[in-house]
């Protein structure tokens, strides 16, 4: 398949979930979609065109957070970025962990770092965060603030 | 039969990153293991999103001590996707030379750990030797031993100059004779046949699964490289060879880490000779706001940078995805089965920033031992010996 050809089938198979297309360039493109159809979407784009899994990565843009989840078609040098757009009060996405073995440690830095939770995860215990890291906190947030009085600041520049 | 936790770190000085391991063994047979890591989360991503995207190049420089090139490669692929713009010609054949320079001492340093792993200290010893030769070319091109400080978005922050090409290649050429009798004496050797054939076993399916990278998924049959699927650099202006092995065991690790260096030293002999002539530097002013991926072939696998710009100067987000993150899982794939003294080489064959033997505890219901990572090499040494003496070699 091309890639033109690749990109439309994934359009016209998940129409309705699919909220926003952006073509950037001939080696990227990026899919906004409904966060309840992530699980087939990735499926989709895994198993059946073969893609790589590279990593998800969670951003948080003030209004929402969000979840860009990365796979390249290796044969057609295309990279496809599915991005779902979550509730900041009770933000939460079905896991992709039980599909793809490889989304299992990035589901869980998402979830300490950002507090994003995956319904449906194994294990969705802390990978990176020290035991003693409260609760709650969680440091990639916009409005995170430093929480441990002892702790070496970094002074900026 | 009663099960056993052994755990294996988190600290040791001899690699650089600190996990920590936990072996469910019964008797010898480990069955189940489980990795914690986290012990030297520095924040980075955290702390570049402060820095501006020039200063980012030098946070994520520091990274990994031993990859330094591949995650300001990957960074400033990302930085000039947002735009989106290429790097000039001879920019880009500077950032593959000093990329495939650190992907040969890398594995060079890779082998000489192996060897020691398993009581080849003449291996060990020897490789790390010819290692200086390749830094001394890397001193000769960039000015530094490590941590080259070559990347910056847009280009390369120093050229190279054209009178030292002809000393560089010189000590390149130097180095194949050595290399060529390090290869036979490695992969012809009848112990580490007999030692390192067959365990570690990790299929195409759960290389796939796993989302494993580099020399792990090469290994074991997944053609899989980012320098060959998504050209970038000088990669496609040269002719070289992607290294693909069926079986996914430990030697087959070995095997393509023996191979890719000559592909690598093949590299860097015909950049130096092809270098195009030109600008080194776009000079980019600033970033436009949105978003850029970049990825680059670590000596490990592929490194993966996603930034987000708002139009400052500053990334809103920067993701940085290193290879050993993907790789490490495997571990649950590779390691039950074979036996304690097997796991410590097998842990070692992904080629993780690895460095956990330094404490080993078996926990039994009488009470705790404490061994030291020097018990762990050493079972692993005398399992060598053991072989050795089987096959009748001293």
């Amino acid at each position: 398949m091309t890639r033109a050809a690749v990109l439309r089938d994934f359009q016209d198979r998940f129409r309705e979930d699919i909220l926003d297309f952006f073509d950037k360039s001939p080696k990227r493109a990026y899919f906004e979609i409904n966060p309840d159809a992530l699980v087939p979407a990735a499926t989709y784009i895994f198993r059946d065109l073969g893609a790589r899994f590279h990593i998800a990565s969670g951003v948080d843009a003030r209004t929402h957070l969000e979840i860009l989840y990365h796979f390249s078609i290796e044969t057609m040098n295309l990279l496809i970025s599915l991005r779902v757009k979550l509730d900041r009060e009770n933000p939460k996405v079905d896991s992709l962990a039980n599909v793809i073995k490889g989304a299992n440690w990035i589901e869980r830095e998402i979830h300490e770092l950002l507090g994003i939770d995956f319904p449906g995860h194994p294990e969705l215990r802390r990978l990176l965060l020290a035991d003693e890291w409260p609760e709650g906190v969680y440091p990639l947030r916009q409005d995170y603030q430093e929480w441990d009085k002892k702790a070496v600041r970094d002074r900026g520049v | 039969m009663q099960k056993s936790v052994i755990s294996i770190g988190p600290f040791h000085p001899l690699q650089e990153e600190p996990e920590h391991f936990s072996l469910t063994v019964e008797g010898e047979t480990v069955v189940d293991v489980d990795v914690e890591i986290g012990y030297n989360h520095r924040g980075i991503e955290k702390l570049s999103e402060r820095r501006n995207f020039e200063q980012s190049t030098f946070v994520i420089e520091r990274i990994c001590g031993i990859c330094s090139t591949s995650h300001p490669f990957a960074y400033t692929r990302a930085v000039e996707d947002i735009i989106p713009v290429e790097a000039p010609e001879r920019a880009k054949y500077i950032r593959t030379i000093i990329a495939e320079g650190e992907r040969v001492h890398s594995h060079l340093l890779w082998m000489g750990l192996a060897g020691h792993f398993l009581g080849y200290n003449t291996v060990w010893m020897w490789v790390w030797r010819l290692r200086e030769e390749i830094l001394d070319v890397m001193e000769i091109l960039s000015g530094n031993r490590n941590s080259y400080a070559m990347f910056k978005p847009g280009g390369v922050r120093r050229d190279i100059n054209p009178d030292d090409i002809p000393m560089a290649l010189k000590k390149i050429d130097a180095i194949i004779p050595t290399m060529d009798r390090l290869k036979k004496a490695i992969l012809d050797d009848p112990v580490l046949h007999a030692r390192l054939k067959g365990i570690g076993i990790l299929s195409k399916e759960e290389a796939i699964n796993y989302c494993a990278l580099g020399p792990t998924s090469r290994a074991s049959g997944v053609d899989r490289d980012v320098r060959k699927n998504a050209p970038y650099g000088a990669y496609d202006r040269v002719d070289w060879d992607m290294i693909v092995t069926q079986k996914g065991d430990v030697f087959d690790k070995v095997v393509v880490r023996v191979l890719e260096t000559y592909e690598s030293i093949k590299i860097i002999k015909t950049c130096l000779q092809q270098l195009p002539s030109g600008e080194i530097d776009l000079k980019l002013k600033s970033i436009p706001p949105g978003e850029g991926i970049g990825a680059a072939e670590a000596p490990r696998g592929e490194t993966f940078h996603y930034v987000r710009s708002d139009g400052t100067n500053r990334p809103v987000r920067h993701k940085v995805r290193a290879p050993t993150f993907m790789n490490l899982p495997t571990c649950k794939a590779t390691v039950p089965g074979s036996t304690i003294s097997d796991a410590a080489i097998i842990l070692a064959s992904i080629d993780p920033c690895y460095c956990c033997t330094e404490r080993m505890a078996v926990c039994t219901p009488g009470g705790e031992r404490i061994y030291t990572g020097k018990d762990l090499i050493k079972m692993s040494q005398d399992k060598t010996e053991k072989i050795k003496r089987e096959m009748g070699i001293k």
